[in-house]
């Protein structure tokens, strides 16, 4: 990967924000991913040079934070809390529908997630981050799909309007 | 001195006192608790923390009790305050160290017995001290694929790992190379290399050293030993000047292992790669273990008489033609003080040439190595600049750029540097000076200028000013032969512009092992043994020896053009390479092939001394006792731990035996002999006698007078618990018990370090002192002339010429790397892997006017010759410049080099 | 009489849900008018005089009190930092999502009068990398209260210079622990670090640094607004003023509720208003007052009418008032479920740093896996006990101590000390049993 011209002078910009560039490592790993859908290693060598670390040390940092996907996953993540609210509420139940109904679809990457605190109208579930509340199985599904059919979007917000 | 007492008064740390366990101790304040502690004979467990890196508090181990401190502080990170009274043994301690210890055998496979570790690990020794006698945990330890190889040289066993982060810290805090990182998180927390990136560090071996567990293998030394079979002893290693000390372990008569030892003085218990796997070139099957002579133009084996004999002859016959100006001796860098000293006595005052030189015209000359006002490795710490001028540090001497890189890094000491080309510590420097070759001198003279206040013009000159102002103390400069396709007289009329500062220090980092210890023994045209001027060491040295040489010599290029044109009889090489080594390869080949009658000792043969009248074989590193002397003029032992398989003979024994060929008996019989007639004769290395060398923990700094303050004699009390993963001390108690009985062992030897240390001794800095002022181990001479005075430099260098530049050519800078092409690297299998390409660096911008991509090859021609290279662009390399590595194999760089042209100037064509 | 909501801080977002989070809708409901006031104070009167007689205490969960806070700023040390703490991970809370959802100019307006009460003029937003709306809003927010002279340089002609920078995390709840959110927004592991020196000595880039969380921040207008002194009558003791009370779970009406400190956990579950009881009318078992790091209270009476006092339930009981979030179970819940699953929490979220989080977690996580899903062995409980010591020795008796450098590691043993204190034969049985008994209550 390489970031787009646009993203490039982005990437800049976000560098500059800071006192030291290693800082940056998040806001660029944020932006490469809304841009690939995924961290690749390319991704990581490139923000490596931009900070002025190594490619090792980029990756410790990335590896340690969950949202950063490090192998392509898909269009859409589905991240379904199970957490103790969403437990008792019917989470685990969600996931393990969402989980078979797209176990083979290469677009849906369902993955179970901590408390995203949406627990005032669990259980709840984020699509590509976007918050998805007051869930049961069949609901959660047509989310999905609609996401899938275009019916949804979501932000896409790494590349920051700051 | 008195200068310096008050010094140390001044800087004596501010005591506190603590209570451990119920004994009141005096411990300087701040002090980390878990040191003191230590420090007192209180052993609070740990994995985490080391003595040379930043503590983290991440293990949990070192848990204690500190009255009016809520909870269990970490003793690593708990600075010793007045009045602490802390606890290390109370129940609640002791269940915390249980259950630490169980929390961290849950996951470990404890695979002991096919652990390189077992026996000698820390997770073991611990457990069995502080631990739980059983796990509870029934559950799926975690898995993981075993063992990877995080590069050339070590192997990661992520089961066994404890997260400690000892070896993500030493390449991020130590090396500098972060290239091992913490992946993913919690419970599946890994130790990894980004993919594709191996952890190509010059350091890496450390990291297996520290290692508590055996998560970290090294290739070289896997599966090859089980630790109790082990018995080390403690030496230095030789790979390059630096001598960083070293416990050298071998098994069944085989090295098996070199660990750091921590020498506050040098190394700090670190040692770069090449010099802890180096060991195994000393058992490659090509080393040579008998002598042999030239019959029907084959070398074949004979005795050793015989081989003395037809040397002998040859060394007659030269003397007998052309006199002792016919005679020449080349090398003798790579051995030790006492082969430099014996072979200078048989050279000088029984051949009576002084055609004898231990470089190869890749150096410096010795007016300049011996007679600037010397800097240690230590005062880099607390100088108010370090100034490197020239000399790849990382590749040259790694554990000096270690130690560079600390003072720039964590003390803060304004690394400037002043070079042709991008360096290891180019990225540490406060500023870069960058020049072509050929305007070193003036670029430094812009330098001088700037710091005197004369605005210079270049910004990099100011800048390099700026960083000092304010600061105190001397300004060490590093100085070495960066460039070999650059005159040696560009780098000594820089030296000469630095030498006007305001107490500047010079650590002349040339890289060859022994090589200032041969310098200081004489083994260079115009000098005698003990940094003396053959002028001013006439009288001395006539009177010691009984003859020196008439006239001052040539020099190794001196020589062979000589030899090209016939007029050497007689060619020693002393571990000589000079195909490989010397920078006009053209000079070199003809020279060998002048010679008349060529004396080769040796470890290997090599293409230089292939075609030699007689060879020598001598023992090698590891194989030999004896000193040797580090770039700072450190003169420490290296120890025998092997025994070599055929009859090799240390090389001064040679030049004794050649010596009594020619009718005079030096009447040297051990190393330690040899030490002592050095002490006695040898003015810079006056009281530097073998009861000293014996007895001084970090050996001793030339000239003893200026230095004995700094001595610090007698062996540690504290034994090693661990075989190596904390930083031994020197003069720990290796174990010396099965170093092999040689039948040569002096008597002297075997004396256990128990005897050599009286009981009830107190081994501190201060009996050094007392005892070196008490105990002068140079007699008095009865009459005769007086000992004469250390050579100092005068300066008075000529201007060298500044070559006109073409605009088409590009300048060559010609540097060395570490993995080279050199006869030992060669014979170490292990760095087989790791000698890089040989390419030749071009600006991208130069790379661009070339109009070719990397990768392409392209025509380079000189007015030396012409050979077709692989194209790589460099930022590094700047503009006007091409970088082709010095020594790399088949590079033929010194194919390129005139030796003596101010510079080598190239076309580089693309081939169509 | 049935308690009710004491709005404050969520008056605006209450009031114009339409628009509360857009700069005109903010600015029309008072937004920035106690920035306009703090500027034409003296700096040190703000922190010294009106938060320090507030009594506020941080909002994130150690409950610290603020004006304390930023008067442990190493004096005469520039530059330094404010680093917002908006990383809310703590499970069951969810007030500071909602802040920076619906009034992210709130926070703007409490960012700018700390930055300049303690002189500081680069201030970091740290917000949870999942929270996608949030970061927008908060981002859009910045750019137009820049925009409006209320950051930037010379904010409202008053000489104060300030620049937010929202930086994004992304998935780690160890950032929410203040060092750790140091290291994470210098581009680092989100690992805690070693205390001292603490942030407000050598903080961001080792720099004084002072980390606020999001509530504490957007209470400071209010408390410019009424005075500090008015602030602290409300409340009770030294648990001043309102705090936002996450409530979810077994209640009839779940959300966020600003209550006024010192009414009971009874009040909060039941009264009407507020969380309404348990939708099936069943008895609370137990509830988790403080967020999943906090011990657990039970049904009695002696816990349910304890009130929202944080030093009197840390007295009392050892457990906290945290981040605010109350998650209540009724009894048809297996405690050691709940329990389980927070054990699976920490191990996934453990940074993994210090050996009893990392791998004590891991294993506490495992044996409760067996004895919630039937499969636990006689013994387990003290077990679990045992391991749980050597992460937070003492951990029954408060106040506890911890091995591990963070408060994650006894966090972890929370859940299982409260199944030692009031579930203990319930436990037993099920690992007898194999199965969790919920009573039949006939209706």
């Amino acid at each position: 990967m390489t970031f787009t011209s646009t993203n490039l002078a982005r990437a800049h910009e976000i560098v500059a924000q800071y006192p030291k560039p290693k800082s940056a490592i998040l806001p660029l790993a944020h932006l490469a991913q809304d841009q690939d859908g995924w961290l690749s290693p390319d991704a990581m060598r490139e923000i490596a040079a931009l900070v002025g670390e190594t490619p090792a040390e980029v990756l410790g940092t990335c590896s340690f934070y969950t949202m950063f996907k490090r192998t392509p996953c898909g269009k859409y993540v589905v991240s379904v809390c199970t957490n103790v609210t969403c437990l008792i509420l019917g989470g685990p139940e969600i996931l393990e529908h969402l989980e078979a109904r797209y176990a083979a679809d290469a677009d849906v990457h369902v993955e179970e997630v901590e408390c995203p605190a949406a627990c005032g109208n669990a259980p709840s579930m984020q699509v590509n981050y976007e918050f998805h509340e007051h869930l049961n199985p069949e609901i959660a599904a047509a989310i999905v799909d609609d996401y899938k059919s275009g019916v949804l979007t979501a932000r896409g917000v790494s590349g920051g309007k700051a | 001195m008195s200068d310096k007492n008050a010094q140390r008064e001044a800087s004596a740390p501010d005591l506190v006192t603590i209570t451990v366990d119920g004994n009141s101790v005096q411990v300087p304040r701040g002090e980390l608790l878990i040191k003191a502690a230590q420090e007192h004979g209180t052993y609070i467990p740990r994995f985490c923390w080391h003595e040379r890196m930043k503590p983290v508090g991440m293990c949990r181990m070192c848990l204690v009790q500190i009255e009016g401190v809520r909870g269990f502080p970490p003793a690593c990170t708990t600075p010793v305050a007045d009045g602490m009274v802390v606890n290390t043994l109370s129940d609640d301690v002791k269940t915390i160290q249980d259950g630490i210890l169980e929390l961290l055998l849950i996951n470990h496979p404890l695979d002991c017995p096919v652990c390189d570790r077992g026996g000698e690990c820390p997770l073991q020794d611990t457990t069995l001290a502080f631990g739980p006698g059983e796990s509870r945990f029934t559950e799926e330890k975690r898995h993981w694929e075993k063992p990877i190889p995080i590069s050339d040289l070590v192997l990661l066993d992520r089961e066994r790992c404890i997260q400690c982060a000892r070896c993500t810290r030493f390449a991020d805090e130590i090396a500098g190379d972060p290239l091992i990182t913490f992946n993913e998180r919690a419970g599946h927390t890994e130790i990894a290399t980004f993919p594709d990136e191996p952890f190509s560090s010059y350091f890496s071996g450390n990291t297996v050293q520290i290692c508590p567990v055996g998560a970290l293998t090294a290739k070289p030394y896997r599966f090859r030993a089980r630790p109790w079979d082990l018995s080390a002893v403690e030496t230095s290693c030789t790979t390059c000047s630096m001598h960083c000390r070293g416990a050298l372990e071998s098994s069944s008569n085989r090295l098996v292992r070199l660990l750091g030892i921590d020498s506050e003085p040098v190394n700090h218990g670190w040692l770069c790669d090449k010099g802890r796997y180096g060991y195994e070139a000393l058992h490659h099957e090509d080393r040579v273990h008998h002598p042999m002579i030239r019959r029907g133009g084959e070398l074949v084996a004979c005795t050793w008489p015989e081989a003395l004999d037809v040397a002998a002859d040859g060394l007659r016959a030269a003397l007998a033609d052309g006199g002792a100006a016919s005679i020449a001796v080349l090398g003798g860098a790579r051995g030790t003080n006492e082969d430099a000293y014996v072979w200078a006595r048989f050279a000088k005052g029984v051949l009576r040439t002084d055609n004898v030189d231990a470089q190869l015209g890749d150096g410096l000359p010795a007016t300049v190595a011996l007679g600037l006002p010397h800097a240690t490795i230590a005062d880099l710490d607390t100088a108010r600049a370090i100034v490197v001028l020239g000399a790849d540090l990382k590749e040259e001497v790694p554990v000096l750029y270690l130690r560079a890189r600390r003072a720039a890094v964590e003390l803060g000491v304004p690394l400037i540097e002043i070079n042709a080309a991008a360096t290891g510590l180019t990225e540490y420097a406060v500023a870069g000076l960058t020049y072509a070759p050929g305007e070193q001198a003036e670029t430094v003279a812009a330098f001088v200028g700037a710091l005197a206040g004369t605005p210079s013009g270049n910004d990099a000159a100011d800048a390099a000013a700026a960083a000092l102002s304010g600061r105190t103390g001397p300004i060490v400069v590093v100085v070495g032969r960066a460039n070999l396709a650059e005159h040696a007289d560009a780098t000594v009329a820089a030296i000469a512009h630095l030498a006007e500062l305001d107490d500047p220090r010079f650590l002349v980092a040339l890289r060859r092992s022994n090589v200032r210890g041969a310098l200081e023994l004489g083994l260079t045209p115009g000098f005698l043994p003990g940094r003396v001027a053959l002028a001013d060491g006439r009288d001395w040295y006539e009177e010691m020896w009984g003859a020196v040489p008439d006239a001052v010599g040539m020099d190794a290029l001196g020589i062979l053009d000589a030899a090209a044109s016939g007029g050497i009889g007689a060619l020693v090489l002393l571990g000589a390479d000079l195909l490989a080594d010397c920078p006009d390869a053209d000079l070199a080949a003809r020279g060998i092939a002048g010679a008349k009658f060529t004396i080769a000792v040796d470890t290997f043969i090599t293409k230089s001394n292939r075609d030699a009248s007689v060879f020598l074989p001598v023992t090698g590193w590891g194989e030999q006792d004896g000193t040797v002397t580090n770039l700072e003029g450190r003169v420490q032992r290296v120890a025998r731990k092997v025994s070599p398989d055929g009859t090799a003979m240390p090389d001064w024994r040679i030049a004794a035996e050649l010596a009594l060929r020619l009718r005079e008996d030096f009447d040297l019989a051990t190393a330690e002999e040899v030490q002592d007639e050095i002490a006695r004769v040898a003015p810079a290395f006056a009281g530097v006698d073998a009861a000293l060398l014996r007895r001084a923990r970090d050996g001793a700094v030339l000239p003893l007078a200026d230095h004995a303050d700094e001595l610090v004699l007698g062996r540690l009390s504290i034994p090693i618990t661990a075989a190596s993963w904390e930083p031994i001390a020197p003069g720990a108690d290796l174990d010396e018990a099965d170093a092999p009985d040689a039948p040569d062992a002096p008597a002297t030897e075997g004396a256990t370090p128990d005897a050599e240390t009286p009981d009830g001794q107190t081994p501190d800095a201060e009996t050094g002192v007392d005892a070196a002022e008490s105990e002068p181990a140079s007699e008095p001479v009865p009459s005769g002339p007086e000992m004469p005075a250390l050579y100092e430099w005068e300066g008075g260098v000529p201007t060298p010429s500044r070559p006109a530049r073409d605009a088409y050519a590009l300048r060559l800078v010609s540097s060395r790397v570490l993995y080279d092409g050199g006869v030992m690297t060669g014979a170490t299998p292990s760095f087989a892997s790791l000698v890089g390409p040989v390419e030749l660096h071009l600006n991208p911008y130069d790379r661009d006017r070339i109009g070719v991509a990397d990768g392409a090859r392209v025509r380079v021609t000189s007015s030396r010759g012409g050979l077709d290279l692989v194209v790589r662009a460099d930022p590094g390399v700047p503009a006007g410049t091409a970088g082709l590595a010095w020594n790399l194999p088949g590079s033929a760089a010194s194919g390129l080099i005139d030796a003596t042209a101010p510079v080598t100037d190239l076309r580089v064509e693309s081939i169509r | 009489m049935s308690a009710t909501e004491t709005r404050l801080v969520t008056t605006r977002l209450r009031e114009r849900p339409e628009d509360s989070w857009t700069f005109d809708g903010a600015r029309a409901s008072g937004a920035y008018e106690s920035l306009e006031q703090a500027l034409g104070m003296s700096p040190e009167s703000i922190g010294a005089e009106q938060v320090a007689a507030s009594g506020l205490r941080g909002r994130g969960g150690a409950g610290f009190p603020a004006a304390t806070k930023w008067s442990f700023l190493a004096p005469d040390s520039y530059p330094r930092y404010l680093v917002v703490n908006a990383d809310e991970g703590e499970p069951s809370t969810f007030k500071d999502r909602m802040l920076l959802e619906l009034d992210p100019h709130a926070i703007i307006e409490g960012i700018a009068i700390a930055a300049f009460a303690v002189g500081c003029h680069l201030a970091f937003i740290y917000v949870r990398g999942e929270f996608a709306l949030g970061y927008e809003r908060l981002t859009d927010a910045v750019r137009d209260a820049r925009e409006k002279g209320f950051l930037g340089s010379n904010i409202q002609g008053s000489g104060f210079d300030l620049e937010v920078v929202v930086h994004r995390g992304a998935g780690a709840y160890i950032c929410g622990e203040e060092s750790a959110l140091i290291e994470s927004l210098e581009g680092e592991r989100g690992m805690p670090r070693i205390k001292p020196p603490f942030p407000a000595v050598a903080g961001l880039y080792a720099k004084p640094t002072v980390v606020n969380n999001v509530e504490t921040l957007a209470t400071l207008p209010h408390i410019i607004a009424m005075g500090g002194e008015r602030y602290a009558e409300l409340g009770v003791n030294k648990s001043t003023g309102t705090r936002i009370f996450s409530l979810s779970g077994h209640v009839k009406r779940p959300g966020n509720y600003e209550v006024e400190l010192g009414i009971t956990f009874r009040d909060l579950i039941f009264s009407p208003e507020l969380g309404g009881g348990t939708p099936s009318g069943r008895p609370v078992k137990f509830f988790i007052p403080g967020g999943a790091s906090s011990q657990w209270l039970t049904g009695s009476d002696e816990h349910l009418d304890a009130p929202l006092d944080m030093d009197y339930v840390q007295q009392t009981f050892g457990v906290m008032l945290g981040s605010g979030a109350v998650m209540v179970y009724d009894d048809t819940v297996n405690p050691a479920l709940v329990a389980w699953r927070l054990a699976k929490f920490f191990a996934h979220e453990s940074c993994g740093k210090c050996t009893p989080c990392r791998e004590g977690a891991g294993w506490i996580e495992k044996v409760l896996y067996r004895i919630s899903h039937g499969e636990g062995r006689p013994n387990d409980l003290d077990l679990l006990f045992s391991v749980g010591n050597s992460i937070s020795p003492g951990v029954l008796n408060a106040p506890f101590t911890q091995t591990t450098i963070c408060p994650l590691g006894p966090s972890t043993v929370s859940s299982v000390a409260s199944l030692h204190k009031y579930f203990r034969d319930e436990v037993i049985a099920m690992c007898s049993n194999g199965r969790p008994s919920i009573p039949v209550i006939a209706s």
